[in-house]
């Protein structure tokens, strides 16, 4: 193992996108493998490199980490970015839980039928807009500082940004009624981290697309219908 | 707020019990509220309660948390049950997760339709056996010791024991090829807060029955 994180995962967002975005944040760089086939997922499998049978795994400070929450709550902790003390951890874990949720619903979006895909970009927007992103605008309002926890950066702004970028790409003006994000999101952005992450060539995945779906599903053996929520 | 922990949820297992039984692990006292009409669990929501909307809500040290795995980090890290460093706790969250992942199948079973509950149990079951006894079965047997992490009792070996009792009522003889699980299993229960958790009248909950589904589904109604 080189001194850098080696990401294990498909060419794509999933579940490893968010873990992507820490590692930048915190000015991380990463090797990545990418799976493209059956037979390299079979190999990680018998040479017992997957805990659980299962991608993400991260190798980082000679672990093999699995479980993509445990593997950020590692990364936050390491770079600073999980509070101070036990309360700002709990107050980054809730926020974080928050966006979690959020972004979950799009996780799922590339595997839904036409149908159900309008139907679940319809169900993400409604679910941004009247539970997550009123209570990311109120904690800003409220303290009026830069960033959500114990005006320092940490974990929780990072995964705000993605998630309000993902729901973007749904809904290019979900942001109307939300001042205080519009100005999170510029701010947040333009951090040196962040902003080179943001630019063409970084390892920040695009939108998942068929090619996406038709990996993910060869590698996992994953053929049966998604539902939508 | 008295002292101790105060939880809002269900009267039954749900999302709610992994907080129970590590409140209970850690000897921590508590008290519980119960929803039990949508007017209740509205009346949380408009009085600005609920973060997302959302229960388990544990009010504990000035917070009012939400979010599940939040409660129980805090918890486990307020009660020293999240190993001594940073990479002990990698390793108990790693396995937390991973349960956790088991334990959401069992959720997620009674609200199944009538003609996939045969389907899910045997992927309880296959999952069990397959995926993650086999990984804590084998962790025990390499280091040899009582506990899954740093010789020491955390949040992992409760999270385990919770497990492996839930799928037990599901697969009765499920622990049949893991000796060291069963020994586990053993020395779990005769921890004095553990022990005193699983004995009747503690605040332990039932598994789910038809009653508590259709309180879930009356209360959550949209």
């Amino acid at each position: 193992m080189s001194g850098k994180p080696r990401l294990y995962y498909f060419d794509g967002r999933g579940k490893m996108e968010s873990i992507r975005w820490l590692l930048a944040a915190a000015g991380v760089e990463f090797e990545e493998e990418f799976l493209e086939t059956r037979e390299q997922y079979e190999k990680l499998l018998q040479g017992g490199f997957l805990l659980f049978q299962q991608v993400p795994m991260v190798e980082i400070d000679g672990m093999r980490m699995v479980q993509t929450r445990a593997i950020l709550s590692y990364i936050a902790a390491k770079y600073n970015l999980y509070g101070k003390d036990l309360k700002e951890r709990a107050l980054i874990d809730m926020y974080v839980g928050g966006t979690d949720d959020l972004m979950g619903f799009i996780l799922m979006f590339p595997f839904l039928s036409v149908e159900d895909k309008e139907k679940q970009c319809a169900f993400v927007v409604q679910k941004a807009t009247s539970r997550y992103f009123p209570v990311y605008e109120k904690i800003l309002k409220d303290h009026g500082q830069d960033f959500l926890v114990g005006n320092s950066f940490s974990w929780a702004d990072v995964h705000l940004l993605e998630a309000i970028l993902m729901v973007e790409e749904k809904k290019s003006d979900v942001l109307s009624g939300f001042p205080q994000l519009q100005a999170f999101k510029a701010r947040i952005s333009s951090i040196p981290t962040i902003k080179k992450f943001l630019e063409p060539g970084s390892q920040r995945k695009p939108v998942p697309d068929d090619k996406y779906v038709e990996t993910v599903r060869g590698v996992l053996r994953m053929y049966y219908d998604v539902k939508a929520n | 707020m008295s002292g101790k922990p105060r939880l809002t949820y269900l009267n039954g297992r749900g999302r709610m019990e992994p907080i129970r039984w590590l409140l209970a692990a850690a000897g921590v006292e508590f008290e519980e509220v119960y929803l039990e009409t949508k007017e209740q669990y509205d009346k949380l929501i408009k009085d600005g309660f609920l973060l997302f909307q959302q229960v388990p809500l544990v009010e504990i040290d000035g917070m009012k948390m939400v979010q599940t795995r939040a409660i129980l980090s805090y918890i486990a890290g307020k009660y020293n049950l999240y190993g001594k460093d940073l990479k002990e706790r990698a390793l108990i969250d790693m396995y937390v997760e991973g349960i956790s992942d088991l334990m959401q199948m069992i959720l997620m079973f009674p609200f199944s339709p009538p003609d996939a509950k045969e389907k899910n149990l045997e992927s309880i079951k296959d999952r069990a056996t397959n995926r993650y006894f086999p990984v804590f079965e084998k962790v025990l047997k390499q280091h040899g010791q009582d506990f899954l992490v740093g010789n020491k009792f955390s949040w992992a070996d409760v999270q385990l024991m919770e497990a492996i009792l839930a799928v037990e009522e599901k697969v009765p003889a499920v622990l049949s090829g893991f000796p060291q699980l069963q020994v586990f299993k053993t020395k779990m229960s005769n921890m004095p807060t553990i022990k005193k958790f699983l004995q009747p009248g503690s605040p332990r909950k039932p598994p789910p029955d038809a009653h508590y589904v259709e309180t879930v589904l009356k209360v959550f109604k949209k």
